[in-house]
């Protein structure tokens, strides 16, 4: 059997305000080294909170969060920053891109942060994911002075910098248009077949969950679905 | 550790918005530079109106008081002892000032470790004669070269020469005041009249401005061998012998202890000048007080300008927390952003500040009763410079604190479920 990366137990979220709200109800699943999941369902089904929870970033919910075989429960505000930039990259509906450095500083800044590498070997490998991305051209450049499908492609290569586990994404097409969408999606495919990258996509885009590995189905909380999709 | 990268990261957050940061330094600067200005400045006056008290009074002066014995014949009979004895009008006993066995005291007081110097002074009450009005005074009879040493007696002589004291018999240097009054120039001849009926004539040799225009009005300087004739005292007489110390501070007590030792009344310079202190110190309150409340206001806009840079930066923020720093590393950069603003400006306003004391010390001034000051007086100390320095540091610390502190709550959840 592969490795487990990722393993969600039990895991419930409400919020209370104004009333309480349960929004994840008992969501079990565990994501094996290599896959390429989405996570599709209808809006307000809690897609986004789980894909928080599951981030480390949401430290508020019940159940069990297992990353790389680590219990996330009572893990301080520091050590999860740490889980965080070792073993998770991610990808959000928008960029995210600091606009007061260059697109190369963008992505060097959590490799910098990490600090497994020195500042010049970061370089080197920020330099080797643009490269995989197709934008080592404009590594130069501010990040404001990209278009939207680029800038897209450089908070990809910002999650790909410290060889995450895994790489975690909540409707990384969604702000795009058909052609970038498919491009970034592209990425992605390639990230998992060549480079064997673990992969979690939250998206509403049909054709892309389509395309993966593994769908999970969620409605009003619950997983409704989880299949593996026989188109590869 | 990752304090390099925590420094790029706020040095470009800070550059990104270099107008408003320029601004809020530019606050910064502008009280350190007040603060060491005023400071100096005040120092400066503190250490002038010091020096016109201090330079010129001994800390120690030993003198014979006139006053009734305590020892009384009737305290001193066995028989009753043990009685309460009560004496009216009880008289004073001799009448003379003279310190008696003043050259043995001297010459054992100079031996003494703890004394700087000494020098001997006879007061002779006179009136001066000028036409058919007396003008009542003193004059001092002084040692020039000691007097010059330890009270530095020749910066207020203002015209005529300080020795001409010793080396023109029968010479006078007359207090401003009294000049005036007798419309005496230099080179004329004065009378004078002592108490005990004795007249005299006096070469005026100089004029004397101490500063403090009662005093200029009724003393008068002239040797000590002059004074003596003027008083019909054979020269072992003296009056007061003026000390000054080593150590400022031993006044009162060695005040005490050499009026034990050599029978004698003494006075020490803190008892003289109890209210002097209160001066200076009223005067450098006001100096800290309007310097750090500058620095307050300056800290104010360096709260501001970080609280507006934090609200701006929320997304950055955010996916600085998302990829892996802590809130600990987000506090830490904008503290570096608010540390910086206070280095720098505090730098430069150090540097302002000097050069605005350099200016004022330039500053022609001439107060009449101040002859040695020709400038605004300004005190250079190193001092100001670290105090000011650390001022700044601490507010912008607290400046910063706050709004970091709120930048390193953001809950990166939070902004991106907004986007
Ligand atoms: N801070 C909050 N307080 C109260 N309710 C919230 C809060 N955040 C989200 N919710 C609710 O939780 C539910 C799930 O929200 P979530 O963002 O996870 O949905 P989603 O599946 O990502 O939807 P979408 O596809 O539109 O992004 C929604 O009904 C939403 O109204
Ligand atoms: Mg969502």
């Amino acid at each position: 059997m592969s490795e487990i990366v990722l393993q969600a137990n039990n895991i419930s979220k409400s919020f209370h305000d104004p009333i309480t709200v349960k929004v994840l109800n008992d969501i079990n699943f565990s994501i094996t080294k290599g896959e390429f999941v989405s996570v599709i369902g209808k809006s307000g089904c809690g897609k986004s909170t789980l894909l928080y929870i599951l981030s480390t970033m949401d430290t508020d919910y019940e159940g069990e969060l297992l990353i790389d075989n680590q219990n996330m429960r009572n893990k301080k505000e520091g050590q999860l920053a740490r889980v965080r930039s070792e073993k998770i990259g991610f990808v959000f509906q928008f960029h995210y891109l600091l606009n007061e450095f260059t697109v190369l500083k963008n992505v060097m800044l959590a490799g910098l942060k990490l600090g497994k590498y020195d500042a010049k070997e970061v370089e080197h490998r920020a330099m080797e994911k643009l490269k995989i991305l197709g934008i080592e051209s404009e590594a130069y450049k501010k990040a404001n002075q990209l278009s939207g499908g680029q800038k897209q492609r450089v908070a990809i290569a910002r999650a790909l910098i410290n060889d995450p586990l895994i790489i975690m994404g909540d409707e990384p097409t969604g702000n795009l248009d058909k052609k970038n969408s498919e491009m970034v999606f592209d990425i992605f495919k390639e990230l998992s077949d060549v480079y064997n990258q673990t992969l979690l996509v939250v998206t509403h885009d049909q054709s892309f969950a389509g395309n993966t590995q593994r769908i999970i189905e969620m409605e009003d909380g619950r997983i409704i679905s989880d299949e593996k999709a026989f188109i590869r | 550790m990752n304090v390099k990268l925590i420094l790029d990261i706020a040095k470009s957050l800070l550059l990104a918005r270099w107008r408003q940061t320029l601004v809020a330094a530019i606050g910064v600067t502008f009280s350190i530079a007040m603060f060491i200005t005023l400071l100096s400045f005040m120092t400066g006056l503190n250490d002038m109106l010091d020096g016109l008290i201090l330079n010129r009074t001994p800390h120690v002066r030993l003198f014979n008081e006139v006053k009734p014995n305590p020892n009384q014949p009737i305290n001193l009979s066995d028989e009753y002892k043990t009685h309460y004895n009560f004496i009216e009008s009880v008289k004073s006993s001799g009448n003379s000032q003279e310190i008696y066995n003043n050259a043995a005291i001297m010459k054992a007081l100079k031996e003494d470790e703890r004394v700087l110097g000494l020098t001997p002074k006879i007061t002779a009450q006179v009136l001066y004669n000028n036409g058919a009005t007396d003008i009542t005074g003193s004059v001092n009879g002084v040692e020039v070269e000691t007097e010059t040493k330890l009270f530095f007696f020749n910066n207020y002589v203002t015209s005529g020469k300080a020795t001409d004291l010793k080396n023109v018999a029968n010479s006078i240097i007359l207090g401003k005041g009294v000049a005036n009054k007798l419309l005496a120039d230099i080179g004329d001849v004065v009378q004078v009249t002592t108490s005990k009926g004795e007249l005299m004539s006096l070469k005026v040799v100089g004029f004397f401005q101490s500063g403090i225009l009662e005093v200029d009005k009724v003393q008068s300087y002239a040797s000590i061998g002059t004074t003596q004739k003027l008083m019909g005292k054979p020269n072992s007489y003296i009056t007061d012998i003026n000390i000054k110390l080593k150590d400022l501070s031993l006044a009162p007590a060695l005040a005490k202890e050499y009026a034990r030792l050599y029978d004698v009344d003494s006075e020490d310079i803190q008892t003289a000048n109890s209210q002097f202190e209160t001066g200076s110190t009223v005067r450098t309150i006001i100096s800290y007080t309007v310097g750090i409340t500058l620095l307050v206001v300056a800290g104010f806009g360096i709260y501001n300008i970080l609280n507006m840079m934090i609200y701006e930066k929320m997304d950055s923020i955010a996916i600085l927390k998302a990829t892996g720093f802590s809130g600990k590393d987000v506090q830490r950069i904008f503290i570096a952003i608010s540390l910086s603003i206070g280095f720098f400006g505090a730098f430069l306003g150090l540097i302002f500040g000097f050069l605005l004391t350099t200016v004022i010390d330039q500053i022609p001034f001439n107060p009449a009763a101040l002859p040695t000051i020709k400038t605004f007086p300004i005190h250079y100390s190193p001092t100001f410079y670290i105090i000011g320095m650390v001022f700044s540091i601490i507010t912008t610390y607290l400046a910063g604190f706050f709004p970091a502190q709120k930048a390193s709550k953001i809950d990166p959840v939070v902004i991106i479920r907004g986007k």
